[in-house]
């Protein structure tokens, strides 16, 4: 079935300033459309979590939020550089974040870890030189 | 749906040259304007006053008490906010400011600072329940909680369920003075000194009670004048208890923070800077935070809208008062009985304010964000507020809710009607055959 809300947010690499205005928005039209509750909660911690990854990892994406009658869907695309070990990746604290970033307070490596954690369906794609894909689904029943 | 019935904060309608000043303005957008006039939303205004502050024409107004209306009781008390005592450089004690509230017609005075104490130790109390969510949010602000009904309704459960301190110093001043006095409860009227019109729509439309313990509010702005010229006397009470610098400190942001969990509490004022925070909370980024203050004006309850004196010199004027208080915690000040002696839980849960919701079907409500972004696209993005709504995508949502049309956005009719005006001249210029 297509989905009935579809919003692609273009994100920047390295771009601090504009960090978590895509995943405001994604809470703003949830809370429009009367999805809160424990969904709200889930989405807005993973939206938020894979927002500033594109930020601080990728060179740069987008993400897309598809709203359909049973789920929401997140999905996040960039243009690299790609993950070389993804089960590296998914482990809690462990992390590539630049000085910079963990000088904002980033880069606890909790990041992947949370999205799993708070999405009902989390599907990682990633190729070093290509990009990174990652799928979350949020079941709303 | 918790419907309000009453709002402080009106309009003058004779005043209002319908401007966009307020409608951009209100944190929760409830503003339109309308036929040349500015409406409140009333199912979407907080009362938290900006509008007042901004309105350059005084067409917002704050409903309050005036000093006449207590004579609708056989006896009153007034109730000060602490904030009161800001009001007034180089005030050493607030007895100056009571004695001067009895002269001008109160039988008696009950300082709200004294239930700042007593609620402090409740929360203290309450906080002890690590069952509860973290970070616990103050309830002192009546704005803030009204603001989370409308926009975070999911941290509601984050909000402390003990009542605002004017409620149990109302509670107390009339247990106190019926004993006192040997009369019934309902020939006491308790009316509070507000600096803010939130605190008088609290009265009457009451936040997690039934019903409010107090009877009316006077702006503090109407007393300031009248209790001038009574400054001079001293407490004629031998039995009158102070209260502690603690409750003083709730006039002032951080004050009710400081009080209660000052090893872990996070502090803000300014409406738009309390968003921010909860935007925070809501994505889980306030981890090992215990307590959270909000106000929504900024410096905290001094720099309320029905306030005399500039906010940043009234907190310096009870700073400096507090200084000299002695240094004793309501834990050590308040007797533990006082507790269990007069209600200090809600007895209504917080209900969240589905007003911003398009519809209640998830399918219709997906319809119309369609339709929304749709008309958006065809919109200029300026957010000038010239069709009456605070922005575009608030127009966009207005036309899909039915309020108005895309013809009372400027721009867009500009451009419709200069495609008519090039198609009449093509008219025009059709030549007879």
């Amino acid at each position: 079935m297509d989905a009935l809300i579809r919003q692609t947010y273009p994100v920047a690499s390295a771009d601090y300033t504009s960090a978590g205005q895509a995943s405001g928005d994604i809470k703003r039209r949830l809370k429009k459309l009367g999805i809160g509750g424990d969904v709200l909660r889930r989405v807005s911690v993973a939206s938020y979590e894979v927002e500033l990854n594109l930020v601080i990892h990728s060179l740069g994406g987008e993400l897309t939020l598809s709203v359909y009658p049973e789920y929401v869907e997140l999905v996040s695309r960039d243009v690299g550089p790609g993950i070389p070990d993804l089960s590296l990746a998914m482990r809690e604290g462990w992390s590539t974040a630049s000085d910079e970033a963990r000088s904002l307070g980033f880069g606890a490596g909790m990041g992947l870890p949370n999205m799993k954690r708070n999405a009902s369906d989390f599907e990682i794609k990633s190729e070093v030189g290509v990009g990174t894909e990652i799928t979350m689904k949020f079941n709303l029943a | 749906m918790e419907a309000i019935r009453y709002h402080s904060v009106r309009l003058d309608k004779d005043r209002c040259r319908g401007c966009t000043n307020c409608l951009t303005q209100c944190p929760t957008e409830a503003i339109r304007v309308r036929g040349g006039r500015a409406h409140i939303l009333d199912t979407l205004c907080i009362d938290c006053g900006e509008c007042i502050r901004i309105c350059d024409y005084h067409a917002k107004v704050a409903e309050t008490d005036s000093l006449e209306d207590i004579r609708k009781f056989k006896y009153s008390i007034a109730l000060p906010a602490p904030s009161l005592y800001g009001q007034f450089r180089n005030l050493r004690n607030p007895v100056y400011v009571l004695e001067a509230l009895r002269a001008i017609g109160f039988d008696d005075v009950f300082e709200v600072a004294r239930g700042a104490d007593v609620v402090t130790r409740a929360i203290r109390e309450r906080m002890r329940d690590t069952s509860l969510p973290r970070p616990m949010i103050s309830s002192a602000c009546p704005a803030v909680v009204r603001l989370i009904q409308v926009r975070f309704p999911d941290l509601l459960d984050h909000v402390v369920d003990v009542r605002q301190p004017m409620e149990v110093a109302a509670s107390i001043a009339r247990a106190e003075f019926c004993k006192a006095h040997g009369c019934r409860p309902e020939e006491v009227g308790c009316f509070f000194i507000t600096p803010c019109p939130a605190k008088m729509t609290a009265i009457r439309s009451p936040l997690g009670q039934a019903k409010s313990e107090l009877n009316g509010a006077i702006s503090m702005t109407d007393i300031y004048g009248l209790i001038l010229p009574h400054m001079d006397a001293m407490m004629k009470n031998p039995d009158f208890r102070p209260s502690t610098r603690y409750g003083v400190g709730w006039a002032m942001s951080n004050g009710e923070a400081n009080a209660v969990c000052p090893q872990s509490s996070l502090s803000v004022d300014g409406i738009t800077n309390v968003i921010g925070v909860l935007e925070e909370l809501e994505n889980d980024k306030l981890q090992d935070l215990e307590f959270l203050e909000g106000n929504a004006c900024i410096g905290g309850c001094v720099g309320g809208c029905l306030t005399f004196e500039n906010n940043y010199v009234a907190k310096a004027a009870i700073r400096k008062m507090v200084t000299a208080m002695p240094d004793v915690h309501p834990d050590q000040d308040v007797p533990v009985n006082m507790l269990t002696k007069y209600p200090m839980k809600n007895d209504v849960p917080f209900r969240p304010n589905d007003a911003m919701k398009l519809d209640d079907n998830l399918l219709v409500a997906m319809q119309m964000m369609n339709r929304m972004n749709e008309i958006m696209e065809r919109l200029p993005g300026y957010d000038c507020g010239s069709c009456g709504s605070p922005t575009c995508k608030t127009f966009a949502e207005d036309i899909v809710r039915g309020h108005c049309n895309e013809m009372d956005c400027i721009h867009v009719m500009r451009d419709k009607l200069k495609v008519m005006a090039q198609e009449m001249v093509a008219l025009a210029q059709t030549r007879r055959e």
